[in-house]
């Protein structure tokens, strides 16, 4: 058990954030917040991304580098998946700027409450 | 060969950012810059179309970096079949967009780049490269579903944005799981490493489950479906048109390829476990899909669960996973795009000259609007399955192929779909053919609960746009040619279905080879 955990503590702590990140994403009745739980989750893939990287063992295809040897393609993939984070958020927290202008509030509740009070 | 599988991408996000550029001088100049970008996509993809139909799809690497290490796009008969469905559905909803859509340069722009991401994940070759086109589909849906104004299509953008994160989250760590046992991205180069490291890995096992979970979100399968019907009924009406028509069509097109061109047949016959939970997901959405339906008071929250219940046919199908099945499954994501894209057309036609946006107010409508009238009842009976309508032909492929797959209970709950579908449709046949109109116009509004009473003045006032001149009447011929062309369209593909059924033929061969 102990090996495992030392083992995958990596992967393990990818997968704490995408449960941490989900969580708040249900959890939540605030509109930031959850943006911010899927921020949370997103990282954890892209944690878990730059972690694959690191190969036991292996070497650059063209020049013979120091050990150990971090394969750049998952950092590039990266790369690519943080742009489209960032603009999933900026997009998502205009939504909620929106949001607020029409309701004035920023939970679930109290948007409900607004639209019953119509 | 030429540049064009590369210039189908580029030319929509180029048409894109002119039509921004543009706006900068002068504003509402959006639609013209669209319409020229979006014929001259549609040739090009045609054209492209015609090579692709051939015994080897064509393929065209990108930067000149060859096919594992670079990106790759190919185009064969179901890419093909794609590029022009989605080429064709754009130009057609710009048709109707002219006079209802909102106006300003920043909505066309947002459009093409929609038309721009669809068209990626159609001909991508790469698996990260479908990842980022498919997040490129994402966001310009949810910005468009925002296009509306008032709270209501802000929140439902936002609940779309959200769960559409977590399904291409998915797709993406599903991605990361095949990376780790294979060490590539090409699709060909995926599907032979896969082979090779075992179909029984359980790396392999898992990674097929995240990429197909990512997908069935997208694709708006039962227990994931809850972001579709808020998108499309809080849309604008040209909007919930073209998503309704295009999104969900090419995620499940997205879905086919992983399932036979990564994962191929031989994983689905050695997890027998996979091809459970594409049925299960497949019963469950057309059930479930169809009594949601029937539940629902506002004309566009129905033809969304509808969505999910068609849908569920086309995942059905790729559980079968025969020729025939998939020949159908096809067929059906062409026809249910016409059909539904023009059925959300329709509705919002109809909602423009009289007002009617929920199942009670289209009582008596053929009086009112029998242009609107006639086009929702030929969309209707083609969506239930009415021979020669091409809903009835990609149910009856799919059918087939579930009877000469052995899956009894599934061309069971497929043949009952067909009564399932006109359980909500023709209720609402019945109101528009023979019925007395009851209420005036004004009924639509009084009749809703408060959420949707909110939509339906946003909904009004958005189709009415900037322009004080515009009554109620508010129709132009370009909206009622559009929906006309969708109903006769639905007719005619149904009739020249099977010849494109022989056509898909080769590639669908090569697909489960």
């Amino acid at each position: 058990m102990i090996d495992l955990v030392v083992d995958r503590l990596y992967y393990l702590v990818a997968f704490l954030l995408l449960g941490v990140g989900t969580y708040t994403m249900i959890g939540s009745q605030n509109l930031v917040k959850k943006v911010i739980g899927m921020n949370v989750f997103q990282t954890g893939i892209f944690l878990f991304f730059i972690v694959t990287a690191f190969v036991e063992g292996g070497s650059p295809p063209l020049l013979t580098a120091p050990e150990p040897y971090v394969s750049p393609l998952p950092h590039v993939l990266i790369l690519t998946a943080i742009v489209v984070g960032v603009s999933l958020t900026a997009v998502a927290l205009g939504l909620i700027v929106r949001i607020y202008g029409e309701y004035g509030t920023l939970t679930e509740e109290g948007i409900q409450k607004v639209i019953a009070d119509e | 060969m030429n540049d064009l599988p590369a210039l189908l991408v580029a030319l929509p996000i180029l048409g894109s950012v002119v039509v921004l550029l543009v706006g900068l001088v002068r504003s509402e100049t959006g639609w013209p810059i669209a319409v020229v970008a979006s014929a001259v996509q549609t040739a090009a993809a045609v054209t492209l179309a015609v090579d692709a139909f051939g015994s080897e799809p064509v393929r065209y690497v990108v930067g000149g970096f060859t096919a594992p290490f670079g990106i790759e796009l190919v185009v064969d008969g179901l890419s093909a079949t794609m590029a022009v469905l989605v080429a064709v559905v754009a130009l057609g909803v710009l048709g109707y967009a002219r006079r209802a859509g909102p106006r300003s340069n920043a909505f066309y722009a947002t459009y093409l780049l929609l038309v721009a991401g669809l068209t990626g994940m159609s001909i991508t070759g790469d698996v990260f490269n479908m990842y980022v086109f498919l997040e490129i589909t994402g966001l310009a849906a949810y910005a468009l579903v925002a296009s509306g104004e008032g709270g209501r299509s802000a929140r439902a953008a936002l609940k779309y944005l959200l769960v559409g994160t977590v399904g291409a989250s998915l797709f993406l760590l599903g991605i990361g799981y095949a990376y780790v046992a294979t060490g590539t991205l090409n699709m060909a180069d995926l599907s032979a490493q896969l082979a090779a490291v075992g179909y029984t890995s359980t790396l392999v096992r898992a990674s097929f489950g995240l990429l197909v979970v990512g997908l069935f979100v997208k694709i708006a399968v039962f227990p994931v479906h809850t972001w579709q019907p808020a998108a499309y009924a809080g849309a604008p009406d040209t909007v919930s048109g073209l998503i309704s028509a295009l999104v969900s069509t090419v995620a499940a097109y997205a879905l086919i390829r992983i399932v036979f061109t990564v994962f191929t047949v031989d994983f689905l016959a050695a997890n027998e476990f996979a091809r459970t939970v594409l049925v299960a997901g497949a019963v469950v959405s057309i059930v479930l899909g169809s009594v949601l339906a029937v539940t629902q008071r506002e004309i566009k929250r129905m033809l969304a669960y509808s969505s999910v219940s068609q849908f569920g046919l086309v995942v059905g199908a790729i559980a079968v996973a025969n020729g025939t099945a998939l020949t159908g499954a096809m067929i059906h994501l062409v026809g249910h795009a016409i059909m539904k894209g023009g059925l959300f057309l329709t509705s919002g036609l109809i909602a423009e000259e009289t007002g009617a946006r929920t199942v009670d107010a289209y009582e008596g409508l053929a009086e009112r609007t029998s242009i609107g009238a006639a086009a929702f009842g030929v969309l209707a009976l083609a969506m239930v399955g009415v021979p020669p309508a091409v809903g009835f032909v990609g149910k009856w492929y799919i059918a087939l192929g579930a009877v000469e797959g052995r899956a009894w209970p599934l061309a069971v709950v497929i043949l009952v779909s067909t009564l399932l579908t006109l359980a909500y449709f023709a209720r609402i046949l019945e109101r528009i053919y023979f019925r007395e109109s009851t209420g005036s116009t004004a009924g639509a509004d009084t009749d809703v609960d408060a959420d949707s009473g909110s939509q339906t003045r946003t909904a009004v006032a958005d189709g009415i746009g900037t322009d004080p001149v515009t009554e109620p009447s508010a129709v132009s011929t370009g909206m009622r040619a559009t929906v006309l062309a969708a109903a006769v369209l639905a007719v005619v593909l149904g009739v020249s279905a099977f010849e494109y059924g022989q056509l898909l033929e080769p590639t669908i061969q090569r697909l489960l080879a």
